[in-house]
């Protein structure tokens, strides 16, 4: 018999429901797979008690007959998302010990269609990083080894690493992740699971730690399309404590899937294919490229002229949003508070950020500050405004072209740990691919589609129209059943 | 035009001045938060997890304030801006817990208007027009309490994220006495609007002051910048203090430094409290937890139809419907309260306003003003109401009172709060025009002054009034004296 942990977020509901198997042997199965995974780093808080809770909720539930959408089912919760009476850090050792008195309406969202709470997953600070070596807790290890017989510890990616990490080793069946320039897509590729960013808007920010406000976007992180598909519909939804939260019903993505794409046209953005790019990325386009063809649908070269400036752009938009959400963190009314012997308040403001915040939170930080300053602000946050304003034309000029784009999702695959910490630039490279559909809101997915020839996963990514959620996921679905991606790591945690 | 000038050594100066007025917005609850504003309540008891800078805690925007600070806007004669957006103003205090304050700085709610002063109540000759630059909606921040503990300072968030309209003024006034005259008209059209209660006392309303000279006809002079200056009064000296700091500055062969000052009122100075070179950098950028407000016509609408009658307006129509002098007119107009209380005396009488308007402002700026005046209460708290105030002015026109009885009635209406019928019942205060009665002690007072009427009759008119006062007199003042007069002159042929 398989085990329960091998089950995603569909076959637990399925299976739960039709009485295969009770939620607290879900919960127990992932529990103690939580427990055991304590080598990857995944979870910086653990939570059974909250998953054998809603287990138990659940059974009764089922009882009486009143299932709800994710009845039995347990998920990881990125530790970005405050969790009530659960500690809450974002990665940041300034948050140490602050357990919030609320709960953010996404993960509240969850809980409230029934499904039960692991823990809270590592991350990078903040969400600031590509390989969760940033955060304050140590990097998350993704469960995937090169098939080169030697043991370098692998990135999950990052922001959302642990997030990643739980879904690949098979300590959660499905995660909450959030993506700001590309924190789902490129540890879904990097660790072989699916993950999509919805449109700006679709998913309340209201309890999520601010990033880069304009930017950060709540999304699933799970095995395959159609878990991501229910769980983004019970994530979704108006919140009128975000003033930036669409007013709109949450559409039937799940009830809707369809992997036929057939008359579908597919955009092939030139400006895509990079110099220096390694051999395998172009590769596994362009085996995607012939998946969907394979599905029916139209394969049309396009462009995004301005897809260059997209990375020095949010380079510059996310660090200064940044730089001001991250002022709270003052030592005032909660974390972390460092008060020099004699000192005053200017004493304790930096005596307090200098031992919370992480080397590369601070670069941000003054990064942020110095393109607002009096003087650059309009050499360069505001230039960068100009051309997030541009690259967003260049979607809305592309789909008098294409109904979806397809793209790999990262420039690469898993890097080891330690690979480009020191390299900045290097680092910040990872989400080239990523970044553009952040700064211009729209949804973008990723699908595993295969692996390279040190045995790791590659992804692609889909992105589609503003708001049409359905088609990225309908193509990704096309994609997922001709990729037929089933490898797994094999479990050495 | 002001001839207002200080006399230095060197010659004649022209003293600019130009006012931030900023204004608590009356509304119930915070401008992006649900907490409460209500004045005098313990520490941090209105403090909503938004007002403490929580994390993932986003700004809702209060569609109340947004509408009382175009309500003003239109009051001010000003252009409204349908679409506008908020702006972080980035800095670090302790009594600001986001580390920012959100604002308008590029795109403010409200553009320019006029304000239309009277330097003179007596006349419209002395009417002058000052620009508002614009008005912008922005938060308060917490207030520091520094007496409670020997080595820290506390903060009270009660006030963190109140509403506050910055109206700004161009530098259009010339005289201490200008820049009063448009802080008391900008305070009662506030008022009127409903948009600010204008207590200056509790901080509702206070004014940052810049001030500068120059020779008149010169180019405009080196500004200083006087905050939080918090009354009239105080404004007012603010200014002469500092014009005339000024000119002996630029007299002794310095040049005026641009810098923040502060007053101190019990010396009646202004003091430096940072230069031009100390200023933050504020770092301002569009608050992307916001959307920008676009305002729809049918809010507008909603907004315009709101609006009281104004005091200009009223102002106006009380010249013009009543009857009333300049100077009743603008008296009765300058405070939203006395006018409130002026109308319901008018319809208290059952008169029109023509016929009864002139004896009704009399009668209110001179005897009830009086009364209060001496009583020391304000007309909130007047003793005596607008219903009974009719009642004793109908008595008069009827002809049951005389000037002198109703005066007599007045008074003790003051000291016991009875209607003025009833005192006239229970006194026998009534005046009477019985011609027998007056007759009789005419005739008796004719008797025992026979010189004085002999002198009367060889020509000594000026004696008339002799003959009055003894018939009044005798009549215990109750006679008419119309009747009086009448009578009197029969007799003495």
């Amino acid at each position: 018999m398989t085990q329960l942990t091998d089950l995603g977020v569909a076959a637990i509901r399925d299976g739960f429901r039709d009485g295969a198997f009770s939620a607290r042997e879900v919960a127990e199965a992932f529990n103690s797979a939580v427990e055991k995974g304590r080598g990857l780093n995944a979870f910086l808080v653990e939570t059974p008690e909250l998953a054998l809770a809603a287990a138990d909720s659940a059974d009764a539930a089922r009882a009486s007959g009143e299932l709800k959408p994710l009845s039995g089912v347990p998920l990881g919760i990125k530790d970005l998302f405050a969790t009530k009476g659960v500690q809450t850090t974002a990665g940041s050792r300034i948050l140490e010990g602050f357990t919030p008195p609320y709960e953010s309406t996404v993960s509240g969202n969850l809980l409230a269609a029934g499904a039960g709470m692991l823990g809270k997953l590592n991350m990078d600070e903040f969400a600031m990083g590509s390989s969760n070596e940033t955060s304050g807790y140590g990097p998350v290890l993704s469960p995937w080894r090169r098939n080169d017989g030697g043991n370098a510890a692998l990135t999950p990616g990052g922001s959302s690493g642990g997030s990643a990490s739980a879904v690949a080793a098979r300590l959660a069946p499905g995660v909450t992740g959030t993506d700001t320039g590309g924190s789902i897509r490129q540890p879904a590729a990097f660790v072989g699971i699916t993950g999509i960013k919805p449109t700006y808007g679709r998913c309340s920010r209201y309890g999520m730690v601010a990033f880069a406000s304009s930017l950060d976007q709540a999304g699933p992180m799970a095995r395959d399309v159609r878990d991501c598909a229910i769980m983004l519909e019970a994530m979704a939804g108006f919140d009128p404590k975000d003033s930036t939260s669409l007013d709109l019903p949450v559409p039937k993505w799940e009830a809707n899937l369809s992997a036929d794409i057939s008359g579908k046209r597919i955009g092939i953005p030139r400006e895509y294919r990079i110099e220096g790019v390694p051999e395998e990325i172009e590769t596994v386009w362009e085996q995607g490229i012939a998946w969907m063809r394979d599905a029916g649908a139209e394969i049309v070269e396009v462009s995004l002229p301005h897809t260059k400036y997209a990375l020095p752009a949010y380079y510059i938009i996310a660090p200064a949003e940044a730089s001001s959400n991250l002022a709270r963190y003052d030592g005032v009314r909660y974390g972390r508070r460092v008060q020099p012997e004699q000192g005053g308040l200017t004493d304790m403001y930096e005596a307090t950020r200098a031992a919370g915040f992480g080397a590369e939170v601070k670069r941000r930080i003054m990064i942020g500050t110095y393109v607002l300053s009096a003087g650059f602000y309009d050499a360069y946050f505001n230039q960068a405004q100009k051309v997030r304003a541009l690259i967003a034309r260049d979607f809305e000029n592309v789909w008098s072209e294409c109904d979806l784009l397809l793209t790999p999702t990262a420039p690469s695959a898993a890097f080891a740990l330690g690979e480009k910490s020191n390299d900045p630039i290097a680092m910040y490279l990872n989400d080239v691919f990523a970044v553009p559909a952040s700064l211009a809101g729209l949804p973008a997915m990723s699908v595993p589609a295969g692996l390279n020839d040190q045995g790791l996963p590659l992804g692609l990514q889909i992105v589609g129209r503003a708001l049409d959620e359905q088609g990225v996921l309908n193509a990704g679905l096309a994609l997922e059943e001709r990729a037929g991606f089933t490898a797994r790591p094999e479990a050495w945690w | 035009m002001s001839n207002y000038r200080i006399h230095g050594a060197t010659g004649e100066w022209e003293v600019v001045i130009g006012l931030e007025v900023h204004a608590q917005v009356t509304s119930r609850s915070k401008l992006f938060s649900g907490a409460s504003t209500e004045f005098g309540a313990e520490p941090n008891a209105q403090v909503s997890l938004v007002d403490a800078a929580m994390p993932g805690m986003l700004p809702v925007p209060n569609r109340e304030c947004i509408a009382q600070a175009v309500r003003t806007g239109m009051a001010l004669n000003a252009q409204i801006n349908p679409w506008s957006r908020f702006d972080r103003k980035n800095y670090f205090y302790a009594d600001l817990p986001q580390g920012y304050q959100i604002s308008q700085l590029y795109h403010p709610i409200v553009g320019e208007g006029v304000i239309e002063v009277l330097l003179d109540e007596k006349g419209e000759g002395s009417a002058k027009r000052i620009g508002i630059e614009r008005i912008h909606l922005e938060q308060d921040a917490g207030k520091m309490l520094h007496d409670q503990h020997p080595s820290s300072s506390y903060v009270d968030l009660n006030r963190s994220g109140v509403a506050l309209m910055e109206i700004v003024s161009k530098p259009d006034m010339r005289s201490p006495d200008e820049a009063g005259a448009y802080v008391r008209k900008l305070r009662s059209i506030l008022r009127y609007v409903g948009s600010c209660d204008g207590n200056m006392e509790q901080g509702s309303m206070r004014a940052d002051v810049n001030v500068s000279v120059r020779r008149p006809g010169d180019a405009l002079g080196t500004r200083t910048e006087t905050k939080n200056v918090n009354s009239v009064r105080f404004i007012m000296a603010a200014i002469e203090f500092e014009a005339n700091r000024q000119v002996d500055v630029l007299e002794a062969g310095g040049s005026v430094v641009q810098e923040t000052r502060l007053f101190d009122p019990d010396k009646v100075e202004t003091r430096s409290l940072r230069s031009k070179e100390e200023a933050h950098d504020y770092r301002y950028f569009p608050d992307p937890d916001l959307l920008p407000l676009d305002l729809s016509d049918e809010f507008l609408d909603e907004c315009r139809e709101s609006l009281p009658e104004l005091p200009d307006a009223k102002r106006h129509r009380y010249q013009t419907e009543l009857g009333l002098s300049a100077y009743n007119a603008s008296v009765l107009t300058a405070e939203v309260e006395t006018a409130r209380w002026f109308e319901r005396l008018l319809a208290a009488t059952g008169k029109a306003g023509p016929e009864i308007g002139r004896a009704a402002s009399n009668w209110v700026i001179s005897d009830l003003f009086g009364a209060l005046n001496r009583l020391g209460r304000t007309i909130a708290d007047s003793p005596v109401s607008p219903e009974q105030g009719a009642q004793l002015l109908s008595l008069v026109a009827d002809g049951t009172l005389s000037g002198t009885l109703s005066k007599q009635v007045f008074e003790i209406m003051l000291e016991t709060g009875h209607d003025p019928a009833r005192i006239v019942e229970e006194r026998g205060l009534k005046q009477t025009s019985d011609t027998g009665a007056i007759e009789a002690v005419i005739a008796d007072v004719l008797a025992a002054n026979a010189d004085k009427v002999a002198e009367y009759r060889s020509g000594k008119d000026k004696l008339f009034g002799f003959f009055v006062g003894q018939t009044m007199k005798a009549m215990q003042g109750k006679a008419n004296p119309g009747v009086v007069n009448e009578l009197l002159k029969k007799a003495l042929g």
